[in-house]
């Protein structure tokens, strides 16, 4: 029972990471309709950009996040500016191409700086054991769901009711309309990659602390994708079930069955997936219009 | 070289109203070799509906495209030629920006945001402006239906219901120039009938000046003030509605006066004879 607990409190914080995360990914794929296979390496570079400021220059944490948050907002929009604003009407699979080339480039920058191996860095979040259910559970677990959790509501609430939220959804349905009202999609654009990088940014900081500041960060972030696909790509609630679905199994795989197995679950899920409902379990089947 | 075939007591200007929107000689081509307008010039009276008639590949959309700074996103551009609005040179000027200047686009095929709610879309029409709610009175006071719907999902409307909501969408941005793109297109007559109505409603309550494309040359000459007629890139033939109305070209070729059954192929048979006339 115990054992239980334990395996879903680690579960529920891993998949709410995860949701975060791949919501970024979601973002950048309903508005500008490219497969970010560089969002692990966002995860990555927020994770190292906030151990820079709070372990090497000794800043405060909330000053680290800003840090933190500027930089992601500059690699969102420069990513969007430089490398993918150039290859509009270009094929799928060279956009894809380019993502996964900006994903090695990253990963190399931060092995250049900082290494291969392991990099201390002190707890973030304080962690008081707390007993839930006979189960004895690290508090820094349970802030870090809190945290994610916040986030992503914090986010689904913009998307669904603000006005740039509903700009990046009016892009996403049709661009050529959006510009009829005054949308400019290039703003759009920008915007989604920027926010993306900043969910990942948060996604990453939490993972560290839970976890550690290594190179784990960007091949965790790779796991988006089988997060993704459960959920439909394409749908905000579809992706935060689908991060915590991923991440409960994971856990229970690994705590009952086999940790290496539990490595390649989320993969054989989404060949499952793609087998049974490649439109995923929660994704919009588009609206076709006539 | 303005083959003016309206009575010649007329003057070729529109009576009452300045000038709010002027295409002088516009050309546009698409891809940098595809010349689709040659030199069109037309006017739109303030507080006005001006209706753009013409068959198919004309280039009617096209002109409505380069009014409304579309054109770049097709790969088209205003080769020569100016578009000025309220005396404002706006040739180069991009989409949102004409949008927040007054001029709204309502594209052909409505073009509603299919995932999003009727309120939602309505929502993202006042992109460009801060306040909504009172648009959204607005709107919802002409075309009622919609108000009824808010919550729906806007892809699952019936045409006529997204046509309403298309254009409800582009008056949110409080236009002073509203262009619609074959807003009968695909729909029943009772429905042609009732948005022709508010588009005439909007023109006389509010004054909203209005550009209307159509092919069913008979419903739109019934709303408009003023109609031109283009062929191949250029205005062939303007006036009055009721000058058009009653010329014989007008009524043999866009009235279908007299050629009811199998129209289409009345048409092209008459087509060679129609160039030769105008141009
Ligand atoms: N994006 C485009 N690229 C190339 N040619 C185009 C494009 N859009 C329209 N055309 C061409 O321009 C001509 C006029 O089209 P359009 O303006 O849509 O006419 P209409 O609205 O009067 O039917 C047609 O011959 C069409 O094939
Ligand atoms: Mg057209």
């Amino acid at each position: 029972m115990s054992t239980a607990v334990n395996l879903l409190i680690f579960g529920l914080a891993d998949g709410a990471i995860l949701a975060l995360a791949a919501l970024g990914f979601v973002l950048i794929y309903k508005a500008t309709a490219v497969i970010n296979f560089a969002q692990g390496e966002f995860l990555l570079v927020g994770a190292y950009t906030f151990y820079t400021c709070f372990v090497i220059f000794q800043l405060p944490i909330t000053v680290g996040i800003l840090v933190g948050v500027v930089v992601a907002v500059l690699l969102g929009i420069v990513v969007e500016r430089l490398i993918l604003r150039p290859m509009i009407g270009q094929s799928h699979i060279s956009i894809i191409m380019v993502t996964i080339g900006l994903s090695g480039l990253l990963n190399a920058i931060v092995q250049m700086f900082f290494g291969t191996g392991v990099r201390a860095q002190p707890a973030v979040l304080p962690s008081p054991p707390v007993s839930i259910l006979g189960a004895t559970i690290p508090g820094n677990r349970l802030l870090a769901i809190l945290i994610a959790a916040i986030v992503l509501t914090v986010l689904t609430i913009f998307f669904q009711k603000s006005k740039h939220g509903i700009a990046m959804r009016s892009v996403a349905d049709d661009e050529q309309a959006a510009m009829t009202v005054g949308i400019s999609v290039r703003r759009v654009y920008a915007m989604s990659w920027a926010l993306a990088a900043v969910s990942a940014l948060i996604a990453g900081i939490l993972l560290a602390d839970i976890t550690a500041v290594d190179l784990h960060i960007a091949s965790f972030g790779l796991m988006v994708f089988p997060v993704v696909i459960l959920g439909g790509l394409d749908s905000v609630p579809g992706t935060i079930i689908g991060g915590l679905t991923i991440g409960i199994v994971t856990q229970l795989v690994s705590g009952y069955l086999d940790p290496g197995l539990a490595e390649v679950i989320p993969y054989i899920i989404l060949v499952l997936i793609l087998l049974i409902r490649p439109y995923g379990i929660f994704g919009e089947k588009r609206i076709e219009r006539v | 070289m303005s083959p003016q075939a309206a009575p010649a007591a007329e003057p070729a200007s529109p009576a009452a109203g300045s000038p709010l929107l002027v295409l002088n000689n516009i050309e546009v081509i698409y891809d940098e070799v595809i010349l689709v307008l040659r030199g069109l010039s037309l006017s739109v009276p303030e507080g006005k509906i001006v209706a753009l008639l013409g068959s198919n590949g004309a280039g009617k959309s096209t002109t409505l495209k380069a009014v409304s700074g579309l054109l770049p996103s097709e790969r088209g551009e205003i080769s020569s030629g100016s578009v000025t609005f309220e005396g404002r040179d706006v040739t180069r000027m991009d989409a949102p920006d004409r949008v927040k200047n007054g001029m709204s686009l309502c594209m052909e095929g409505r073009h509603v945001f299919p995932h999003l709610t009727v309120a939602d879309n309505l929502i993202a029409g006042a992109y460009t402006r801060r306040d909504k709610a009172e648009q959204i009175e607005l709107v919802y006071e002409f075309f009622p239906k919609l108000a009824d719907m808010r919550n729906r999902t806007a892809g699952y409307l019936s045409g006529g219901e997204q046509q309403m909501l298309a254009i409800g969408r582009a008056l949110m941005a409080k236009p002073r120039l509203l262009m619609l793109d074959e807003p009968s297109l695909g729909l029943a007559p009772l429905l042609v009938t009732e948005i022709f109505g508010q588009i005439a409603r909007l023109n006389a309550e509010i004054g909203l000046t209005v550009l209307v494309i159509e092919q069913n040359a008979r419903r739109a000459l019934e709303v408009a003030h003023h109609g031109y007629i283009m062929e191949q890139g250029r205005i062939v033939l303007e006036g009055s509605s009721t000058e058009l109305q009653e010329n014989p070209d007008v009524k043999e070729f866009y009235l279908g006066v007299g050629g009811e059954g199998g129209r289409k192929s009345y048409r092209e048979v008459k087509h060679y004879k129609r160039r030769k006339r105008w141009l």
